[in-house]
């Protein structure tokens, strides 16, 4: 039953039907990279102690872009329900829903960071550590954007509020994420996936709650 | 043919939305092989009392209790809009694990073979309503939840979708539908919700 859900999911974030795609989020993130050296200056020495940060904010910024239909689509097509009639608990449902979100948002981000890396002239060195945060903090990244869809699906100026709830929940990971660029440490990275691991575990059981609680 | 006897009875329920006390002291019992009509005016708690029965929704008091899958058709299709109707269909038949042949019964029973490449979004209430009702349908459970069926469909659907709930039932299903129109189907209960609003 959940492999089709799975690959629902997945087609429907990656892309096609009314829903926009996985490519919005990803050029908005190399924007955000190509701007960046353009508003303090070509100082290469400035842009690479700096540079990894703004990939960290960029993709933050970037994760807030398909957070509206995450979850509300579906949940006013009905398929919520009649997957609970099937017996399918929500909490599962989103852990499904998290994973498919990562693929599409993570892992062509993670593919673009390169480009962005570049934009911003970082070394081999940080781009590593980058990437390696990045596959560290994204899962957390996912969980937390479908927890907050869920919780925000239904309401007026949901998308607005989605972005405002998101962010200050996703600090811990950029903290960790972009110290470790600093540092240079595996304290760092493993500080990351630490506060990502978390997320993943309660954002699912979060979601679900969210979900049942809009039914009634 | 159906294992199990499914059944579906409510005991001594109420419903509040909102502020509002809907319907209370409301019992129910539907065994296998019975027809069902919730009857009342717009508003009174149809879809509510429906939701209650499908174990979507808590009701405010009493407790109901069932066995046998559900299959619920409601005024959201659950079907992807910008997909054509076939492939729409296929998502719930992979989920549902449909028999091929079961799906094709139905798509002829209600008439939708002509448009499984006509896009979701392009089809008519109607068409759409009929759309749902195969999703219901092909999903083979024995207890169908159908609220308000009728609506939007032309004379000839509305006595298919009688002769289908009649026939469901002769094999031993069960069928809730909860509908302001009159439904002609043989040994059809009748249950006003006006009476129980408080």
């Amino acid at each position: 039953m959940i492999w089709p859900i799975l690959k629902r999911d997945v087609v429907l974030l990656l892309g096609g039907g009314r829903r926009g795609g996985a490519l919005l989020p990803i050029l908005f993130f190399l924007a955000v990279a190509m701007l960046y050296p353009f508003a303090v200056g070509p100082d290469a020495k400035l842009l690479a102690r700096t540079g990894g940060g703004v990939v960290w904010v960029a993709a933050l910024l970037a994760a807030i872009l398909p957070l509206d239909r995450l979850v509300e689509p579906d949940l006013e097509a009905g398929f919520f329900d009649q997957w609970a009639l099937r017996g399918l608990a929500e909490e599962w449902l989103c852990a499904v829903r998290i994973f498919a979100h990562w693929l599409c948002f993570a892992v062509p981000l993670m593919l673009a960071t390169p480009i962005a890396a570049v934009l911003l002239g970082l070394s081999g060195e940080q781009l590593l550590t980058l990437e390696l945060g990045l596959l560290a903090g994204t899962p957390g990244l996912a969980a937390l954007g479908v927890a907050v869809a869920a919780v925000t699906a239904g309401l007026r100026g949901g998308a607005a509020l989605a972005g405002l709830l998101i962010l200050p929940l996703a600090v811990p990971l950029l903290i960790f994420g972009a110290g470790s660029l600093s540092t240079g440490g595996e304290g760092g990275l493993a500080l990351t996936a630490a506060a990502s691991l978390v997320l993943v575990a309660l954002c699912p059981f979060a979601a679900g709650a969210a979900l049942r609680a809009a039914r009634e | 043919m159906i294992a199990t006897r499914p059944f579906i009875r409510a005991n001594d329920i109420a419903c509040r939305r909102g502020e509002r006390l809907l319907f209370a002291r409301l019992s129910l019992a539907v065994e296998a092989g019975e027809a069902l009509h919730l009857a009342g005016a717009n508003g009174i708690g149809k879809s509510s009392l429906m939701r209650i029965l499908a174990g979507l929704m808590r009701p405010f008091a009493g407790e109901v209790e069932r066995e046998g899958a559900m299959a619920l058709l409601d005024e959201r299709p659950a079907l992807d809009t910008h997909l054509p109707l076939g492939r729409a269909l296929d998502f719930w038949r992979e989920v549902d694990a449909t028999p091929a042949d079961r799906l094709d019964t139905v798509l002829s029973a209600v008439g939708l073979h002509d448009l499984l490449d006509v896009p979701v979004r392009y089809l008519s209430t109607g068409q759409r309503k009929r759309a749902a009702l195969a999703r219901t349908l092909a999903q083979g459970a024995p207890i169908w939840l159908l609220d308000e069926p009728l609506n939007g469909l032309d004379t000839a659907s509305v006595a298919v979708v009688e002769k289908l709930v009649a026939q469901h039932c002769a094999d031993g299903g069960l069928c809730v539908l909860a509908s302001h129109q009159p439904v002609a189907v043989p040994g059809l209960k009748r249950l006003e919700l006006a009476e129980f609003v408080v």
